[in-house]
């Protein structure tokens, strides 16, 4: 079926079958790879991409879900070469280890300034729960969440 | 792990999408948020012939004051339940549980009628369902139904629901923000319950629902004839296992859950008069 959807800010029109979920969409369609398949069970949030604005699983959702819909990846954060005040807080906190885990969480970071933008830590911390590090790298993630709030820059 | 081949039909209307169902019968499942059904197909557990989208049935997304119930569409998302100033203010239960399911990103997603079409006993809201003593709303092709929450879980995933049937609307009673209080004990945060307890004040009584005790979502009826004869929430609490039939799995032992449901109805009870 012809699948036509709005991936940071192009039309992506192509035929796939419908079983096709959006996280092979994205990266195997339009070859966008910065978003991770973990766990492929919605249990790690590694393929955390936003729909309409809003975080969501991309292996638990289908291709045809989100037709005529727009997807923001985190290849789509950066703009003119200055990166998201989101990216911005991971790199200045060292919010990653190994990296795996960072495109989803920063997705779902970025989502979670929108909802709320000025978070206690319990929030940040509730707000990732459905995100694994397996570096177990939570604590400076956290701290990056909260420098990005405290940067004002965010939502 | 991708799901296996299907048809997808993507349902305009209530209507188109009853006639889908009426045309494929057995073969067909309907999708909602998919949070529930796309894994069980990704792990091929359901393999439906044909996938009936709802998910463009804008029109059954809304949470509206009826009068004497709050009227919930079926396609509300949990994270719209949650968010909701009408829902925590007229029932702050169900806001308060929905807030409890999964993680942000599968709230983003997931839908009240969905989680209560799937049946699943390990699931947060239908026990909110059941201790409200909602009415789930079905429309089928002859028509309109109104079913009870109790009536509605019929077994393991299974409801009362025919295939050609939709579930429509919620209707759930106002509580406003009395006293309530959910314990969902599980290893990850954004897993299901191994146990689950809800306590709730409704009509001035206290109810109690148990979330992973059974086939499915139970009352713990035993601790409410308690707690209504006057007994203390230590003495209830100890009755939470009676009439369970808890399952056993890789998380725990039928006898763990019945020491965690008695912990946890105490532990919800407390919370909820403090």
């Amino acid at each position: 079926m012809r699948i036509s959807m709005t991936v940071n800010d192009a039309v992506q029109t192509y035929d796939v079958e419908p079983r096709t979920l959006l996280v092979f969409y994205l990266r195997e369609s339009c070859g966008l790879t910065g978003t991770k398949i973990g766990c492929d069970t919605s249990s790690c949030g590694a393929c955390t991409v936003l729909l309409d604005g809003e975080s969501v699983k991309s292996c638990t959702m289908l291709a045809a879900q989100a037709d005529g819909r727009s997807i923001t990846t985190i290849e789509g954060l950066a703009r003119d070469g200055e990166l998201h005040p989101v990216q911005q807080a991971f790199h200045e906190h060292h919010g990653l280890q190994c990296g795996f885990c960072t495109a989803g969480m920063v997705m779902a970071a970025v989502c979670l300034l929108q909802e709320n933008p000025e978070p206690t830590e319990q929030d940040v911390r509730l707000g990732l729960e459905g995100h694994l590090c397996r570096c177990t790298g939570y604590h400076n993630i956290v701290q990056a969440v909260l420098g990005a709030a405290r940067s004002g820059a965010v939502a | 792990m991708i799901p296996a081949q299907f048809e997808y039909v993507r349902a305009g209307s209530v209507e188109e999408l009853i006639g889908a169902l009426t045309e494929h019968g057995d073969e067909a499942k309907i999708l909602a948020g998919g949070m529930s059904l796309l894994p069980l197909m990704k792990l091929r557990l359901a393999t439906p012939s044909v996938l009936v989208d709802a998910g463009r049935l804008s029109d059954l997304s809304y949470i509206r004051d009826a009068g004497d119930h709050l009227a919930i569409g079926a396609l509300t998302r949990h994270y719209d339940l949650e968010t909701s100033e009408l829902l925590q203010r007229e029932c702050g239960v169900l806001a308060g549980v929905a807030h409890e399911v999964g993680d942000n990103e599968v709230r983003h997603r997931g839908t009240l009628g969905g989680s209560a079409a799937h049946g699943d006993p390990a699931s947060d809201l239908p026990a909110a369902l059941l201790a409200l003593d909602a009415t789930l709303v079905a429309q089928g092709p002859s028509g309109t139904r109104e079913i009870p929450a109790g009536d509605f879980f019929q077994g393991f995933l299974e409801t009362t629901l025919a295939p050609d049937e939709l579930l429509t609307e919620i209707r759930v009673p106002k509580t406003g923000t009395d006293g309530f209080a959910y314990q969902k004990f599980n290893r990850r945060a954004q897993d299901w319950a191994i146990v689950g307890a809800l306590a709730a004040q409704v009509d001035g009584g206290w109810r109690v629902s148990l979330v992973n005790m059974g086939s499915v979502p139970l009352r713990a009826t035993a601790v409410e004839g308690a707690l209504a004869s006057g007994a203390s929430v230590a003495e209830a609490a100890e009755r939470a296992a009676e009439g369970t039939d808890p399952p056993r799995d890789l998380n725990a032992t039928p006898e763990f859950r019945e020491h965690l449901a008695r912990v946890l109805v105490r532990r919800a009870l407390e919370a909820a008069r403090s």
